[in-house]
């Protein structure tokens, strides 16, 4: 009986999200008493590190048809895959991959499912996974009663931890069926932590009034080696691209910082950094409703504490 | 074109979250219930653009209680033509996926459209879980969706970008922001909506492998800790030092 662990690749290569799902399920295989095993789709250039981050063993589907994603043949490939391997549960990221094949998988395995796991389960009196609900204003707990169960780890829920060295790459073969999806396209933004992924982000809003305004957000979030981002009105005014945009209806963040600029805290805007675990406001209007839910707060005009932040950063940057 | 919009009901944005019963159920008195906003704004309203643009009807299914015919009638007013309500107060992602799929079975849609998520439980389960019941492709995350003849073409949020994909019909698809802009209902939607058919079925028996036994709320914030403006190099003394964040 194993943990299956389905380690994400994006362009041939793995991300933090599959060392953050191998770590997870390295350490549920503890608390049960299973081995660990990690499978990779299509090529992977880097698919023995899993070995670093606990996983016993490393497979490999290496059809060139699972270098694009379609859900359904990645559902029939995992399900394969864990079957084959003697999986009991199934640990994967809660990415926008995992998103897609989370409840499919549950469906295919015959399996409960949590989706976007913000902790270990608790396995002394059942097999209880919590998971922040609500926007980040709740947490619930599930109990997964069958055998079987399929996890998704919430991004940044859990630090990637080296227990290990890497290990060789076992091939598997299972039949994978012809996708019905075909991507035509991919534009991704290189050289920066996409968003969902960031542990440091420098989000900034109207406060900024002009979007010639940016360069400080910009040079902070460099010097912070942290990913910008902002909020609606921002996006809506095509000030910053929509993929920048967090909170309810854009995306959903749960950074170690958040540090909010010119942003007034709207609940709607807080739904989407709510789990964030530090939040740092920086507001001229000391009662911008942001302040309630920060850590650390500044009340001054972000034009001139932006860039003596920057000098402080610097001036900490090389004294340590 | 046959377009089926699943919609959920959900606490307001606005709404205070608080349990009761240790934390078994909500505390639901006194909070406005919404249809949950992506199924709303992106799913339905997009699913009314293309039949409008080129022909067909948008049905809308919803599982829950007689409570939820307020969020119904709703999206009636919007301009779905009619709508199913499966008759049974959900107990889990898993079992609103299996009550949708025992319905679809015994119909033929184009497009079946739902939010990304609902903004309760944030799971994103019920759209694929429903896609493998029913055997059909998923998509996740729309951000836009056009359909020609029987080939519709996507484009979807992914980490960092997005992706765009080609795929023949029927499908499954979540939808996001950018599909579409929330519609507000017009006073002829609204008295329309009063007499649409909208028909109660009875649910299917199921078992739900996962369910949530309890809610805790998270400890209260501490109190902000505010810096002068001029003691940056505190703040970042205390990002380093306390928060242990750089």
């Amino acid at each position: 009986m194993s943990v299956i662990i389905f380690a994400e690749a994006v362009e041939g290569s793995l991300k933090k999200s599959a060392f953050e799902a191998t770590t997870y399920g390295r350490k549920v295989a503890d608390l049960c008493g299973l081995t660990c095993k990690a499978v990779t789709l299509g090529t992977v250039e880097n698919a023995g590190e899993l070995g670093a981050y606990g996983a016993q063993e490393v497979y490999n589907i290496a059809d060139n048809s699972l270098n694009q994603f379609d859900s359904q043949s990645y559902t029939s490939a995992i399900a394969d895959a864990f079957n084959q391997l003697g999986g009991t549960i199934l640990v994967l990221s809660h990415t926008a991959i995992g998103k897609s094949i989370t409840g499919r998988l549950a469906v295919r395995l015959n399996a409960g499912s949590v989706s976007g796991a913000s902790e270990l389960p608790n396995v002394s009196d059942g097999f209880i996974v919590p998971k922040s609900v609500y926007s980040g204003k709740a947490t619930a707990f599930y109990n997964i009663t069958s055998d079987k169960k399929v996890i998704s780890v919430m991004g940044n829920a859990i630090k990637p931890e080296k227990s290990g060295e890497a290990v060789a790459v076992q091939s598997l073969s299972v039949s994978v069926p012809a996708a019905k999806v075909k991507v035509i396209e991919r534009k991704t933004v290189s050289g920066v932590v996409p968003l969902p992924e960031a542990s440091l982000v420098v989000s900034a809003g109207r406060g900024m009034k002009d979007p010639s305004n940016w360069g400080i957000i910009e040079q902070l979030a460099a010097e912070l080696g942290a990913t910008t981002a902002c909020s609606r009105p921002v996006s809506d005014s095509g000030w910053r691209p929509h993929h920048e945009h967090v909170g309810q209806t854009g995306i959903a963040i749960r950074p170690n910082l958040y540090i909010a600029i010119g942003i007034s805290g709207a609940i709607q805007h807080l739904a989407g950094v709510n789990n964030s675990r530090v939040i740092v406001v920086i507001n001229k209007d000391p009662e911008a409703p942001f302040f309630k839910a920060a850590d650390y707060g500044i009340v001054g005009d972000l034009f001139e504490v932006v860039p003596r932040l920057i000098e402080s950063v610097k001036r900490f940057k090389s004294s340590h | 074109m046959k377009v089926l919009v699943c919609i959920s009901k959900t606490p307001d944005t606005t709404a205070k979250i608080a349990f009761q019963n240790d934390g078994k159920a909500f505390q639901a008195d006194g909070v406005q219930f919404i249809m949950n906003p992506y199924d709303e704004w992106f799913a339905l309203v997009r699913g009314l653009e293309l039949t409008e643009a080129q022909g067909g009807t948008v049905t809308v299914i919803n599982v829950g209680t007689a409570d939820n015919d307020t969020i119904i009638r709703k999206a009636l007013a919007i301009g779905a033509q009619d709508a199913v309500r499966i008759n049974k107060e959900p107990e889990s992602a898993w079992d609103v996926a299996h009550q949708l799929a025992a319905y679809i079975k015994s119909q033929s849609y184009d497009l079946i459209l739902l939010g990304k998520e609902t903004i309760d439980y944030n799971d994103s389960e019920v759209g694929a879980a429903l896609a493998e019941l029913l055997d059909l492709p998923f998509i996740s995350y729309a951000n836009k969706l056009d359909v020609s003849g029987t080939t519709a073409t996507i484009s979807r949020e992914i980490e960092g970008g997005t992706e765009v994909m080609e795929a023949s019909l029927p499908l499954v698809i979540s939808c996001a922001q950018g599909l579409a802009q929330q519609r507000i209902p017009n006073m002829k939607g609204i008295m329309t909506s009063k007499t649409k058919p909208l028909a109660v079925i009875e649910p299917v028996a199921t078992s739900s492998p996962s369910v949530i036994i309890r809610h805790e709320l998270p400890p209260a914030r501490k109190s902000v800790h505010l810096i002068a403006p001029e003691d940056t190099d505190e703040l970042v003394r205390l990002l380093h030092e306390e928060a242990k964040v750089i």
